[in-house]
């Protein structure tokens, strides 16, 4: 039968391997479900991990989509390095866009484009004030930050609707529950004409380079890794577990919330319900995928966002439900998590032991006699 | 006086969603595994009680069908937490955001579904006693299943050697290790029958409590229940108690608003929410309780070699 | 006819082969010591007989016959019972729901209740069977391990270092149970290290050294250093002892009273004592007396301490964090290896900037090459036998990381190095090694604080030695003028009385 044997050590190998064997379970089980609701597998294959690299545009379209998920990705591997569960990156997310949609507002036509500045500083305040009331909690009250951070991401939620359907609500937009458009000063400068992409990718990538510096080359970030891996350790070194706390969740919320402002002073434009779109929970799959390291989270976040270029092209295309995307993410991280068990453990194959069973009985014979 | 009854029927319902899940996750948590992935299980549980329940048009099917897939979920993640040692908090949200779009895809056809007429349900005689009889007689059968539960799962925590067993793994795997239990296949049983549980939880949503299906419609009912075990201390009793609570909190939003209460909807919406958030910090202010009652190996991996 | 015999039993592990073609006799009615070092083999050679583990080759015998162990509760049935060195306790359980869950489910709660109560009696091991385990103090949660072992009515009875925990007034106890057990026909496996007690209780030895068994004697014949030549290959090493130089007070600790952080901790009452530069003092206790709360109060790891109770160099630190005392010359040495004093998955040059900090500038850089460079430094200075300073923490054998660790805050030229169990879990040769360097560093002039459960460690090293019992400290006394037995009783907190007992023995 099969055995699990402990490796003596870690192996590098499977660490880098085992997302790659993840994504190779996901797609053969993807396959399969393509098969059964009756598409052409190979079709199915071709527009989730095809279609989206095969023009200038459809690269483009992905740099816009892994913004998002790659800034707030960043965040969350600090945070999860440092073992605090901060689950509630989507509501952050939306704070962030709300914050946002408050300084666009005030914007009008004399407003020069440096605006656009206070629009993401809002941001990233707006999603630092949502991830603080989950550090305080902790801080103060010891009140677990996997359910706070979760419960406010509903509230956050509810506090969107009302505001769009209520006190923000465009006059003039037909009664649809959105604000006005906001105008062009308080956009992202786009990179090229005719394409969505804009600074923000530029953005994203210096993110990448600053936490990797953070993470593997300053005191502060070897203090945060710490106090995750061995928070005894931590406090033998003196290492403050409520700095930590806080950092961490300060800098998540943050990240979050600056990848909401970028959605609103880009692609989306304005405030709608519709702005929650996931990239919160996605972020946290794009940041185990990525193995909670910097260079890792961009190729991941390249990843998620194929997924969802690929439901989404799947629901024109081949008429099937925008959710598969959910589906596939999910099977992603599920698929990861056992592969990396083999960066610990090693498959052995071990024969059963003989005739156990006539052994006992042989003994308890002579237990009796 | 008639829409305080009312009040206390709903409270009722609502309540029983959030005990079955909770005393599920309690037997879970007891074992010394922390399932994150309620909500996922629930979502689909819902979904899946649905559909049996649209297509046979019967409503106990449906329940089954509900703990069957909560049970099955609960056993996948169960042979990756407990055998292969994953992370549990990672592989519980990894469970819950694969239910979230597997319940979505799957339930894509049923949208517009219907179930057939629901049955009114009160016991004869108890049911007409004025107050009283409309506020806690006239419930779904399994609204008196959940109360006849709790005392079960107490009898069996507490005066039970199984239970005793249950607990003493969950305090130190180890030491049940070095004992002869099987700790594993004790832990598994356990995640399953917390796993059914929740899948009972999630078909009473899409079946009794608003019998349609709408995407995501376990809206965070799963995460409650998980605050709601730590809120009661492990204890069924307490969690039962707890989940009346919380069910009147949720009910609280339409009885205001039917009072004429001129609060924003969205506000009403976010009590729930809020409360669990409040509960949450009255009951882990006092470190030293939370430890004494905690089944002290939640969370960790147990690595039986060692 | 053999009690239990091994017959070329072997277990391979991934890194190493734990026992190699071992043989084992066991008499009934034998107490049988099993002896050798740490990482010889035993706790593997004992986990075989106990079922928790199944050997790769070879036969085990039971009253003759060839048997297959598959797991605990089959060795129960055969009759093997083991009391283990880390307790299989349940905290939150009573005395007698844990000792009715080490039993087969025939009996009720009440009857294993009952049946308890008589076997304490009968082997003078009372304990309340209706407390929770938590509340219980060391000594008598093994008195609830043995209990629950003797209640299966075992035909052989495996300890595992129960020594350990006692008092010497608790062990001299604990062999009178024994031999009353072996005297009613029960075999007895005692694995221990400690020479002296071997050679006092047990009537055979069989001496395991790297997996291998090098020797099978009778102890009551067998010298010390006969023994340490089978159990280590060599006679025990010899420590260069020079006169203390004493200097000024270091470490002047007084009125500290904290009290526990958790449920489950000691209350610190009044402790006072001081150490002073070019000495050595030792705090003598039995685990679970308050050892815990005191180091994290002198380490900084717990702030809480009274104004004015820790002061170095006349300076107050009572509230100063770890890193702060170890800018003002205050390093410390936790009992935890893995996971305290070092990080498992971090490599050893990452884990030296848990206490170093040279490398890192004021902006909070960190100089990679400079910290690897310490590393080395530190592997080779103090002999540590690893893959060099990017090999993983976990993947040094327990007296290789101890090295590295108490290297590591030696290298830093400490004013004052306190250490918890210096030698816990290690091998002869790296124990002695580490003694040799405390000692090397108190003739410096550094001062040192050793905190261990090692009555013979702290008569080796030590100048002056104090009594830690039930959080509080007894006055010192030279390590010359001192006794095991004096000791003994003053670990049960009985140093007041000391002088009326001191003349009552004379006069006896």
């Amino acid at each position: 039968m099969l055995k699990l044997e402990a490796r003596p050590e870690q192996s590098r190998l499977m660490a880098i391997g085992s997302p790659l064997l993840a994504l190779l379970i996901t797609v053969v089980v993807g396959t399969i479900l393509f098969a059964l609701l009756g598409k052409d597998p190979v079709r199915g294959l071709y527009i989730f991990f095809v279609e989206p690299l095969k023009s200038v545009y459809a690269l483009t379209e992905l740099a816009v989509k892994a913004t998002p998920l790659m800034l707030i990705a960043l965040g969350l591997a600090v945070c999860f390095r440092s073992n605090v569960w901060n689950i509630g990156a989507e509501g952050q997310y939306i704070l962030g866009a709300i914050f946002a949609s408050g300084v666009a507002m005030t914007a009008d036509k004399s407003t020069g484009g440096w605006i656009v500045v206070l629009v993401l500083l809002a941001a990233i305040a707006g999603g630092m004030l949502w991830a603080a009331i989950v550090a305080l909690l902790r801080d103060r009250f010891n009140a677990n930050e996997i359910l706070v951070s979760l419960m406010l991401v509903y509230v956050a939620d509810q506090l969107l609707s009302y505001l769009v359907y209520g006190p923000w609500k465009d006059p003039a937009g037909y009664n649809f529950p959105q604000t006005i458009t906001f105008l062009k000063s308080t956009q992202m400068p786009r990179l090229f004409s005719g394409f969505r992409v804009n600074a923000g990718v530029i953005i994203a990538l210096l993110a990448v380079a600053a936490f990797w510096v953070l993470l593997f080359r300053t005191y502060a970030g070897f203090q945060l890794q710490v106090g995750g891996l061995a928070p005894a350790a931590a406090r033998y070194a003196g290492f403050s577990s409520r700095k930590a706390l806080w950092t961490a969740l300060l800098l998540s919320g943050g990240m979050a919330g600056l990848a909401g402002g970028l959605e609103i002073a880009g692609p989306l434009g304005q405030l709608t319900p519709y702005v929650p779109a996931g990239y919160g929970f996605a972020a946290i799959i794009v940041a185990y995928v990525g193995r909670l390291h910097p260079v890792g989270i961009v190729f991941s976040s390249i990843l998620m966002s194929m997924f969802y270029i690929g439901g989404e092209l799947a629901q024109s295309r081949l008429g099937l439900p925008k959710s598969l995307t959910g589906v596939f993410q999910g099977l992603l991280l599920f698929a990861l998590l056992a592969c990396d068990t083999l960066i610990y453990y090693r498959i052995r194959w071990q024969a059963a032991r003989p005739t156990a069973a006539k052994v006992a009985a042989i003994s308890t014979e002579q237990k009796v006699a | 006086m008639d829409s305080i009854a009312l009040l206390l029927a709903a409270t009722l319902n609502a309540g029983t969603v959030l005990a079955f899940a909770a005393l599920g996750l309690l037997i879970n948590e007891r074992s010394g595994i922390v399932n994150l992935g309620a909500e996922g299980m629930m979502l689909v549980a819902a979904i899946a009680g649905f559909a049996v329940g649209v297509s046979t048009g019967n409503d106990w099917l449906a329940f089954a069908a509900g703990a069957a897939a909560g049970a099955l979920l609960a056993a996948a993640f169960g042979v990756l937490v407990i055998w292969l040692n994953t992370n549990q908090y990672a592989t519980g949200l990894a469970l819950s955001l694969f239910g979230a779009g597997f319940s979505a895809f799957v339930g894509i056809k049923y949208t517009q579904e219907k179930l057939s007429e629901r049955p009114h349900f009160s016991i004869p005689g108890l049911a007409d006693i004025p107050f009283i009889g409309p506020a806690l007689f006239r419930q779904h059968p399994m609204v008196y299943i959940a109360i006849a539960l709790t005392v079960a799962l107490a009898w069996f925590l507490y005066r039970s050697r199984a239970g005793l067993v249950l607990r003493a793994v969950g305090e130190s795997p180890e030491s049940a290790h070095a004992l002869g239990y099987p700790v594993r296949r004790i832990r598994l049983a356990a995640v399953m029958v917390g796993g059914a549980l929740c899948g009972v939880s999630g078909a009473y949503i899409s079946v009794v409590y608003t019998p349609l299906w709408v995407e995501g419609m376990v809206a965070g009912k799963g995460w409650i229940a998980l605050a709601l075990t730590t809120f009661a201390t492990w204890r069924p009793a307490r969690v039962l108690l707890g989940a009346y609570l919380f069910g009147g909190v949720t009910m609280l939003q339409f009885f205001l608003q039917s009072e004429g209460v001129q609060v924003p909807s969205q506000f009403l919406t976010m009590l729930p929410y809020l409360a669990t958030i409040v509960v949450l910090v009255l009951i882990s202010r006092n470190k030293a309780f939370i430890r004494i009652n905690m089944p002290a190996s939640i969370g960790k991996p147990f690595f039986p070699g060692s | 006819m053999l009690r239990l015999e091994l017959v070329n039993i072997s277990k391979q592990y991934p890194a190493v082969k734990a026992n190699d073609s071992v043989n084992l006799q066991v008499q009934p009615g034998e107490i049988h010591a099993v002896l050798g070092e740490n990482g010889a083999g035993k706790s593997t050679m004992m986990k075989m007989i106990y079922g928790a583990v199944r050997p790769d080759e070879g036969e085990i015998r039971w009253n003759g016959q060839a048997v297959n162990i598959r797991n605990p509760q089959e060795a129960r049935h055969l009759g093997i019972s083991m009391v283990f060195q880390h307790f299989s306790l349940f905290d939150t359980l009573t005395a007698a729901e844990n000792v009715w869950l080490g039993l087969d489910k025939s009996l009720s709660l009440a009857e294993v209740t009952q049946r308890m109560m008589k076997v304490e009696k009968e082997y003078g091991l009372e304990v309340d069977p209706l407390r929770p385990v938590h509340t219980l103090s060391v000594g008598e949660r093994q008195r609830v391990e043995i209990v629950r072992a003797l209640m299966t009515a075992p035909k052989c009875l495996i300890l595992d270092e129960p020594t350990s925990v006692l008092t010497p007034q608790a062990v001299d106890k604990l062999f009178v149970v024994l031999r009353k057990l072996a005297g009613e026909g029960t075999s007895i496996l005692y694995i221990s290290h400690k020479l002296d007690e071997i050679r006092a209780l047990c009537t055979n030895c069989t001496v395991l050294r790297g997996g291998k068994v090098t020797g099978m004697v009778d102890p009551r014949t067998e010298s010390n250093a006969g023994l340490s030549r089978l159990m280590i290959g060599a006679e025990p090493p010899q420590l260069q002892h020079r006169p203390a130089k004493l200097g000024a007070v270091v470490l002047d600790v007084r009125g500290l009273t904290l009290a526990k952080e958790d449920q489950f901790g000691m209350n610190l009452a009044d402790i006072r004592f001081d150490v002073k530069a070019g000495e050595i003092v030792g705090i003598a206790g039995v685990s679970g007396n308050g050892q815990q709360e005191l180091m994290a109060a002198l380490s900084g790891e717990d702030t809480r301490s009274p104004a004015d109770s820790v002061r170095l160099f006349g300076k107050d630190i009572s509230n100063h964090s770890p890193r702060r005392r170890r800018h003002e010359g205050l390093h410390f040495v936790p009992e935890e290896r893995l996971g305290r004093g070092a990080v498992p998955t971090l490599s050893l040059a990452a884990n030296t900037l848990l206490t170093r900090t040279e490398a890192v500038s004021n902006s909070g850089w960190i100089a990679t090459a400079q910290v690897a460079a310490l590393a080395q430094t530190l592997i080779q200075r103090f002999n540590v036998k690893s893959g060099g300073p990017n090999a993983a923490a976990k993947s040094l054998s327990g007296g290789n990381l101890q090295k590295f660790i108490v290297g590591r805050e030696i290298e830093a030229n400490p004013k004052l190095l306190i250490v918890s169990q210096p030698t816990w879990g290690v091998d002869v040769g790296a124990a002695a090694q580490i003694r040799g360097e405390l000692l090397a560093l108190r003739d410096q002039g550094c001062a040192l604080l050793v905190v261990s459960e090692e009555l013979d460690e702290l008569f080796e090293i030590c100048d002056r030695m104090v009594v830690i019992a039930k959080g509080r400290v007894s006055p010192s006394v030279a390590t010359s003028a001192a006794t095991t037995l004096m000791i003994g009783e003053w670990m049960s907190g009985l140093w007041d009385q000391n002088a009326n007992e001191e003349a009552a023995h004379a006069q006896a």
